[in-house]
């Protein structure tokens, strides 16, 4: 049934921001540190136990392919209910900090990119060179 | 007439999530079709939708003078629900099933590395610009500097070393523009910074840390790297509080004194 993936979707979501809560206490910040990277762990380790034992069946898969199907709409709302406002008015030195970090962050992606890539076995890097075959 | 309209909006208020779910809907299309029309498939339909978003959110501040864009207009607050951390991590979440677990393992020393340098790049760039601008004492550089690293991380790092609340606005404002920039610019610049695999995506996650950013801008450029590059992102704002208001300060205090 479709509610037992979503339901183990939500479980490993939860477990994962209750950890990253907890981090974020034994740390003294009050910030969830890792929450949601720890779920998906969660949700990749849970999923292959399941998939091995055979309990994963279509219509408990497509409980979770829905979550991930919807994400694109998710953002767009996500992005019209940013303060946008705020950061267009926001005067020059935030409009200034914020470009310049971008810009520089986009100009590290290759160069850290390059470190440890020999470790990698390279054939199996690009999963999609061309990206889009979902319109 | 008018009757018409509030017996429409009390539905829409009411339902206000299904409201979201169809407007949503409408703006998805008309963007996936401006993108085959229009743009001959250049421009990636979810990167029109998301530009789109934030004009409605855009307008939507100007017209209630409201923080959450288009979600302060009472009858599409169901934007904000949708759109909000609750089903947006649910969502980031789900895009990890059918991920492979050992392409996440082989980025370990590259994926800390690119979060340790995102966090350190934007505090300085950020801390540098403050100081130009005339933001000369530690408090107010390492908060900017914090806004820089993320909208999250700035006001709590402003909070932690007391600075006056028109720098934590301003470092909320730097955040956002970060956020927004990343959403947009991704999709232009992913070819010529090598953004096409799962690798690239961790490093870009790291680097960036803006979830809100980087869920928008690996979306529009493709859907299959979202899970990567959140993975990563989603440790940065932690890290961030982590330092800033420690490390990151006693460094910014030493060199300029105050």
């Amino acid at each position: 049934m479709a509610i037992y993936g979503t339901a183990l979707l939500s479980l490993c979501l939860l477990v994962g921001l209750i950890a990253g809560k907890l981090i974020g206490f034994a740390m003294g910040i009050d910030a969830n540190v890792g929450g949601v990277g720890i779920a998906m762990l969660l949700l990749i380790l849970g999923c292959g136990k399941l998939q091995a034992k055979g309990l994963m069946t279509p219509p408990t898969q497509g409980g979770i392919l829905f979550w991930s199907s919807i994400y694109i709409p998710i953002v767009v709302a996500m992005a019209a209910s940013q303060n946008v406002r705020t950061a267009v008015s926001g005067g020059t030195v935030a409009i200034v900090s914020g470009t310049l970090v971008v810009l520089v962050c986009f100009a590290l992606v290759p160069l850290i990119s390059r470190i440890g890539r020999s470790e990698d076995d390279l054939n199996s890097a690009p999963n999609s060179p061309t990206g889009s075959d979902d319109a | 007439m008018n009757e018409l309209w509030q017996i429409t909006e009390s539905v829409f208020t009411k339902y206000s999530l299904v409201t979201a779910f169809a407007l949503v809907g409408v703006i998805v299309w008309l963007s996936y079709s401006i993108s085959v029309r229009i743009t001959r498939g250049r421009m990636h339909g979810s990167a029109i939708a998301i530009l789109i978003g934030l004009l409605l959110a855009y307008i939507g501040g100007v017209v209630t003078g409201g923080k959450k864009g288009i979600a302060d207009i009472e009858c599409l607050a169901g934007i904000g629900l949708m759109g909000g951390a609750m089903l947006r991590d649910t969502a980031i979440v789900a895009t990890a099933f059918g991920v492979r677990f050992d392409e996440f393992l082989k980025t370990g020393l590259s994926g800390i590395i690119s979060l340790l340098a995102g966090v350190f790049v934007s505090f300085l760039i950020g801390a540098l610009a403050a100081y130009g601008f005339g933001y000369q004492d530690a408090v107010s550089m390492t908060t900017i500097g914090a806004g820089a690293a993320t909208y999250i991380v700035g006001p709590v790092t402003g909070s932690a070393l007391g600075a006056s609340s028109d720098v934590i606005a301003l470092s909320v404002a730097a955040g956002l523009v970060k956020s927004m920039l990343v959403m947009t610019l991704t999709p232009f610049v992913a070819k010529s910074i090598g953004l096409d695999n799962p690798r690239s995506a961790l490093i870009f996650g790291g680097l960036m840390g803006t979830t809100s950013g980087v869920a928008g801008g690996l979306a529009a450029t493709d859907e299959k790297l979202v899970p990567y590059g959140a993975m990563t992102a989603t440790f940065y704002t932690g890290l961030g509080c982590l330092l800033g208001p420690s490390v990151i300060f006693f460094v910014i205090r030493a060199v300029v004194g105050t």
